[in-house]
């Protein structure tokens, strides 16, 4: 199958973005984005007019969705590149287009700064004080479990319609993290969690509910939403 | 009050461990990656880690640990040192449990599972995801830190090279990935980067980060490398797009079986040859048996008997992969698999301390050589990175002081765009020579290509790759045995006269200079 891929760059953030189209042939109904992105810059780098092309700056590590690093917008939707097969994404035409993510400053073609998303977790305190010391429970394997699963890799704030860098919503990429801490804390850190919580996690929240089923790491973020939500903002209040 | 400044460059699991243990004796640390911690390897790993907890009924001591330790890796480990590691591989599990790794546990005791090269239950596990959970867990711990100001990270951040005088390192260069700026930062280095997945391309396991080319960087300049003929291939690998995906040992920990289809008929040959361990024979073993008793060089893992309730609170992360990367259900169907690079039991020279020959110049995790002998047990990596980055950093500890320079610096030097894996003419004779099985014929044609290779047109980083690529050949010719992972029909035996050792090989004069060293323990 040839597919005509196109890509939204930028040579610096300074620069203007522009769209540069490769040819790309695949034999092969398995090849992804991630694939096709590592071949072409292999290649001659050679666009569909002709014109020879830096190469393409993205961020990949572990091709296999494990670690997020290969985040952008694929056809309008975010996804992790090394995720969406190109047969998948492509129309009928072949046409694929991809994006960096646009919820991040561009650095260059693909990559963005996504260093807000750990800013957030250093404000919220996502961690357990050393001397805090957790112990083990079967009850509270799961939570945990898929709490320590999140890859930051922003997809589900690139779909938000409520999350902008830099405002006070953080977005469940700080609420997968946080779910976990809600296991581990002790009541007094619990009350100073709950204010960040409430003013960073849940009151910017619309709950349009558009990051379900977004998420590359299969997390089930309504799940743990409902039960952070009722721990932080409700259960305290009934004794 | 704080001391001094350490630069730790790699912020998987080496790093995080030497970087906790500095911040937490208040010294100061640059913690520098070409990417975020979460997209560091050690996320990728899956089964489990070792540490002789002995919750099973078992029996089990941390002196059976150190002992299939070292058998495992067929007697070239370094003994003090898996000692070290073995002993304080419980306290390592309790402190990540303290972290709040949800690690498997029936009503608060931890569950240990079985794992390859082991009699005894002694695998902690939070599902199949283990990495990923410690990796979490260790990215919190080390955020109160940097909340604190004692840990500064350059999480976009790429190792441009060394300030190394008078055999003492003084400061470390990089540079942002982003702005493409140079920064130097002064003070002691520890290097926690990982394995050399760039002369590999397409067949490891691991991620495209973890290049190798802060070790080669290393062999250029005249450190020594050990082990590096030591290439473990995972038994139970996938090819999925560009690279392999790993199934872990944990499928085989919990019951799956290997299997190799003989006249259409399944043959547990594993179970067959090796009625004591059977599926779960070290990984070098297990993948040399594949490939000599399959004729396509293709086995399968049939986990279809597993009980229902393994795979939905030990496995169900794995059987998801499998379902959406190789679109097979174990519950159902065989899946098939054959051996991947999955780890470099060689790397940076280093002595117990986790020192280089350099002062101030050290290197923990896979980088580096000191625990996995000549052939890795599942299990032992998470736990040697754990160990050997708190190694390294309580060995600093001791070493600096307030005297030593922080300054940050912007610095001007050349930069140059590098593919994250070497040219097909390095990478092509090099993986036809260091397979599974090998043979001197083989390696010495090789070789000859390598040293025929003209460099004239590759970037540094290619040519410092070449270059360790000949290490590498170099060392897998040099030890004419079969050891662990190093198998050759020329030498199917192992020579403990000769080769009971590590292999050590410097670049001087433009020559590769290797000897061999006994234990120093």
């Amino acid at each position: 199958m040839n597919y005509k891929i196109t890509i939204l760059r930028k040579k610096s953030s300074e620069e203007p973005s522009y769209e540069q189209t490769f040819a790309f042939e695949s034999s092969d109904d398995a090849q992804t984005v991630a694939a096709a992105l590592i071949l072409i810059n292999r290649s001659d780098l050679i666009d569909i007019e002709g014109k020879k092309a830096d190469p393409i700056a993205w961020e990949c590590s572990c091709l296999q969705k494990k670690c997020g690093a290969c985040a952008m917008v694929i056809n309008g939707k975010p996804g992790l590149a090394c995720d969406t097969k190109l047969k998948e994404a492509a129309d009928k035409n072949g046409n694929i287009r991809i994006e960096p993510l646009r919820k991040f400053p561009t650095v260059r073609d693909l990559i963005c700064d996504r260093s807000i998303l750990w800013e957030n977790l250093k404000i919220i305190k996502a961690w357990i004080e050393d001397g805090d010391d957790v112990t083990l429970k079967e009850d509270k394997e799961t939570v945990l479990f898929d709490a320590g699963r999140c890859l930051q890799c922003g997809c589900c704030l690139e779909i938000c319609p409520n999350f902008y860098a830099g405002g006070k919503l953080m977005g469940m990429s700080a609420m997968v993290p946080v779910s976990g801490m809600l296991q581990k804390l002790t009541p007094q850190q619990s009350k100073e969690l709950r204010k960040l919580y409430s003013k960073h996690i849940y009151n910017g929240c619309g709950k349009s509910f558009s990051c379900r089923d977004i998420c590359p790491a299969g997390l089930d973020i309504e799940k743990l939403m409902v039960n952070s939500n009722a721990v932080m903002l409700w259960k305290h209040l009934i004794k | 009050m704080s001391t001094f400044t350490v630069n730790v460059i790699g912020a998987g699991l080496a790093g995080l461990s030497a970087s906790l243990e500095l911040s937490r004796n208040n010294i100061h640390v640059n913690l520098v990656s070409a990417q975020p911690s979460e997209r560091a390897q050690s996320v990728m790993a899956e089964g489990g880690i070792n540490a002789a907890m002995n919750t099973m009924g078992d029996d089990d001591t941390t002196r059976e640990h150190f002992d299939d330790t070292l058998k495992g890796g067929a007697f070239i480990g370094e003994k003090e040192s898996i000692e070290g590691m073995t002993e304080n591989a419980p306290l390592i599990v309790e402190e990540l449990i303290k972290l709040g790794v949800p690690f498997n546990n029936e009503n608060g005791k931890i569950s240990l599972r079985y794992f390859g090269g082991q009699k005894k239950r002694r695998t902690a596990f939070s599902r199949s995801s283990t990495g990923k959970l410690i990796m979490s867990a260790m990215i919190d711990a080390v955020r109160q830190y940097e909340a604190r100001g004692l840990v500064r990270r350059f999480p976009h951040h790429i190792f441009e090279g060394l300030d190394i005088r008078d055999n003492g390192c003084s400061a470390v260069l990089i540079r942002d990935n982003y702005s493409l700026k140079a920064l130097r930062l002064e003070g002691p280095v520890i290097l926690a980067t990982g394995g050399m997945n760039s002369l590999f391309p397409g067949l490891t396991t691991g991620t495209t980060v973890n290049t190798g080319d802060v070790t080669s960087y290393l062999y250029s300049i005249g450190l020594p490398l050990s082990n590096l003929e030591f290439i473990q291939f995972h038994p139970t690998t996938a090819k999925i797009e560009g690279k392999r995906c790993l199934i872990s040992e944990a499928a085989r920990g919990e019951g799956g079986r290997l299997m190799i289809l003989r006249d259409g008929k399944p043959w547990y040959f594993m179970e067959e040859k090796y009625p004591e361990l059977g599926n779960l024979m070290p990984r070098d073993v297990t993948s040399r048996e594949i490939v000599m008793n399959s004729e396509d060089g293709y086995a399968f893992i049939d986990m279809t008997g597993l009980p229902s309730d393994t795979w939905k609170n030990k496995l169900s992360d794995m059987r998801e992969q499998m379902i959406s990367l190789l679109g097979s259900d174990p519950v159902k169907d065989y899946i098939r698999i054959s051996p991947g690079i999955h780890y470099f039991m060689g790397g940076i020279y280093v002595d117990k301390n986790h020192k280089t020959t350099v002062d101030g110049l050290y290197a923990a995790g896979e980088c580096a050589c000191r625990y996995h002998g000549g052939n890795r047990l599942g299990g032992n990596s998470m736990l040697g990175a754990l160990y050997g980055g708190k190694v390294a950093a309580s060995s600093i500890e001791g070493t600096y002081s307030a005297a030593t320079g922080n300054r940050i610096e912007e610095i001007d030097i050349p930069y140059e765009y590098t593919d994250f894996v070497a040219p097909s003419c390095v990478t092509d004779p090099l993986v036809s020579a260091v397979g599974i099985i090998r043979d001197g014929q083989t390696m010495e044609a090789s070789l000859r290509t390598l040293n025929e290779t003209d460099p004239s047109s590759f970037t540094e980083a290619d040519r410092r790759r070449l270059l360790l690529s000949r290490a590498i050949l170099t060392s897998a010719i040099m030890r004419k045995e079969s050891r662990g992972a190093h198998y050759r029909t020329d030498y199917p035996n192992k020579d403990d006269v000769n080769f009971k050792a590590k292999s050590v090989i410097t670049y001087t004069d433009g020559r590769h200079e290797l000897k061999y060293e006994g234990d120093e323990s």
